[in-house]
């Protein structure tokens, strides 16, 4: 190749990546709304942020767990293979302690986030709002932490106070002091 | 034949106790001689060498995409599954088996799992990113928009934040190396800075957090910190090790965060929500949180800490012959570069350096060596780690000691494994 053609081709090269550079080439993303987002933007933060319509008591989520989640979490939420999700509060001190939702768990509202997110676990994403609200309720109930009666919603679910809320010391972005 | 050599053994070859020598042997010429160690040796013979079948005919075809030897059937991942068939299945674990490999890199095949839902099958022309919450243009991308972005590639590790589990029981558990420290892998990754696409979004200024998710049944999703992102060291990975992901990794990508618990590092990746708070999902909050004595958990413990394991010897990696070894293993720190390794065949009384790199990559597997002389003696073999901030790895006890019975995340205690005088290893606590 002579050395014109050469330097013809290097000329062409940078004109053809100034061009992309000017045309933000690398802005590759298509631009969403928010509203075509919707079945994807399921986190739900303890601020309640993010909790859909609908409501549920424990009363009704008595009907789905039976239906849905006792096999493997067992009849009240205690003695199924997947583990007890009910009991043990007031036993973390302890070397037999037991974790559960109801002993351990700080947010009311992860438990919506995660029930909606991936229970029950071979159909996923299967349940009404309003039947996570009430199995929601039936867990909270079961534990004792809710009355039977109390019906749960986007308002009334981030009001309740988890046994274990304050059971936990943040090591980011360096530990807490402990009080 | 005998032949006796009968070079002094200087002191100087004598690391510490129990039949450690110098690493300095290796960096010599190689190997002592083993006369030179103080040992007799007999020099066997060989048999006439024979033209085997394999060097008279042609071989196979041709292969369009290659496998292990047949005679390697047995390195594979041990798998356990969490719960009894029928209940959550696909959700488990299976171990890379540290002991039946070398070097440093993971194979992609025997790299570890860790599912909440089982492998999704994703078809990539369907798979979309998502990028959304407090920012000024929420983006969608495909995987072909991905691979046109600029590239980094790293090496780093991915180390389950429960890998070493069963050193958390009561009794020591009789597993090899990979069964018990094998929830840890080491790959090349290549991917796209995640900075790089906030930045197309334009990310608001009271963003603090990113909520990561995943695009599997569980949609397993994690808050993180927007420093590791922003200024860090943030990526989604397309490959591993050169070619594209593997569905069991993540494919099409995964998040990779170097040094941070494996679960944060999500596989199938679909969403990240930039957000100003964490979202305490159902793992940061039930789940890979350290329950510590008083009642108290530790939560939002990232970096993984430094640690090591030998490998070699190890449960089915026992000596044969009296005679020259190599005490052979890995090490790592999710907070930078391996300094030091140290290696003890007496159970802790004395400690000798074992040979690493001069350079030690940060958040990445090192590999360690050190010869050992073994005559049947019974032996305690272990190895402490230090990193590049001047942590140093734990003994069990001081390890467990802030945490309630049956913690076992970021396990990251020096490994014992005792020597009988048979050859036999078992796996010890000290």
């Amino acid at each position: 190749m002579s050395m014109s053609k050469l330097g013809l081709m290097a000329l062409w090269t940078a004109t053809t990546f100034t061009l992309a550079i000017s045309g933000n080439a690398q802005d590759l993303g298509q631009v969403v709304s928010e509203s075509d987002l919707a079945k994807w933007d399921i986190s739900i933060g303890p601020d309640g942020v993010g909790l859909p319509a609908g409501s549920g008591s424990a009363a009704e989520g008595e009907t789905v767990w039976l239906e849905q989640c006792s096999a493997c979490h067992g009849e009240k939420g205690k003695g199924g293979p997947a583990g007890d999700l009910v009991g043990g509060i007031g036993t973390l001190t302890r070397p037999d302690h037991v974790k559960t939702v109801g002993s351990f768990w700080p947010y009311s509202t992860t438990l919506y986030d995660y029930v909606r997110r991936a229970m029950p676990y071979y159909a996923p994403g299967s349940l009404a709002d309003d039947e996570v609200y009430a199995v929601v309720a039936y867990l909270l109930s079961q534990n004792e932490i809710i009355s039977d009666s109390a019906v749960m919603d986007a308002t009334s679910l981030p009001e309740v106070e988890m046994p274990n809320a304050d059971g936990f010391i943040s090591y980011w972005p360096s530990p807490e002091t402990e009080n | 034949m005998t032949s006796t050599k009968s070079l002094p053994l200087g002191s100087e070859e004598r690391a510490a106790g129990n039949g450690l020598i110098s690493r300095r042997w290796l960096l010599r010429t190689g190997l002592p001689a083993v006369g030179a160690l103080g040992l007799s040796s007999e020099m066997s013979r060989a048999e006439e060498l024979r033209v085997p079948d394999w060097s008279s005919t042609p071989g196979l075809d041709l292969t369009s995409y290659g496998q292990p030897s047949p005679f390697e059937n047995e390195v594979v991942r041990p798998t356990l599954p969490l719960f009894p068939e029928g209940i959550g299945d696909g959700s488990g674990v299976s171990f890379t088996p540290l002991e039946k490999l070398a070097g440093t890199i993971t194979p992609n095949g025997l790299f570890f799992e860790r599912h909440h839902s089982g492998i999704p099958e994703i078809a990539p022309e369907e798979h979309r990113l998502a990028i959304h919450g407090l920012v000024e243009r929420p983006l969608v991308f495909t995987v072909e928009a991905l691979l046109r972005y600029p590239m980094v590639t790293r090496t780093c590790f991915i180390e389950c934040a429960g890998n070493s589990l069963f050193n958390s029981m009561d009794e020591p558990q009789q597993r090899t190396a990979g069964e018990i420290h094998g929830l840890i892998g080491n790959a090349e990754w290549t991917g796209v800075s995640l900075a790089h696409l906030l930045n197309e979004a334009g990310v608001s200024p009271s963003a603090k957090w990113l909520v990561a998710e995943g695009g599997d049944a569980a949609k397993m999703s994690r808050s993180i910190p927007i420093e590791k992102v922003i200024d860090g060291d943030a990526f989604i990975a397309l490959y591993q090790n050169g070619e594209r992901i593997r569905p069991e990794q993540g494919y099409p990508m995964r998040l990779v965060l170097p040094g941070w618990q494996g679960s944060m590092n999500v596989k199938w990746l679909r969403r990240i929500k930039v957000v100003s708070a964490p979202v305490h999902t159902k793992d940061e909050t039930s789940k890979y949180t350290l329950l510590q004595k008083d009642g108290k958990s530790r939560q939002f413990t990232y970096e993984m800490g430094v640690k090591s394991v030998i490998t070699s010897p190890s449960p089915g990696r026992e000596p044969g012959a009296q005679g020259l070894y190599q005490i052979s293993g890995l090490a790592w720190s999710g907070a930078g570069r391996v300094t030091k390794v140290e290696v003890s065949a007496d159970g802790g009384s004395s400690w000798a350096e074992a040979l690493i790199p001069d350079q030690t990559p940060a958040r990445a597997l090192t590999r360690f060596q050190l010869p050992w002389v073994w005559q049947g003696q019974s032996a305690t073999l272990m190895s402490r780690a230090t990193d590049e901030t001047g942590a140093v790895q734990p003994t069990r006890e001081a390890w467990y000691e802030p945490y309630a019975p049956n913690q076992l995340f970021h396990q990251n205690a020096i490994q014992a494994w005792a020597v009988s005088s048979s050859g036999g290893i078992s796996n010890v606590y000290v």
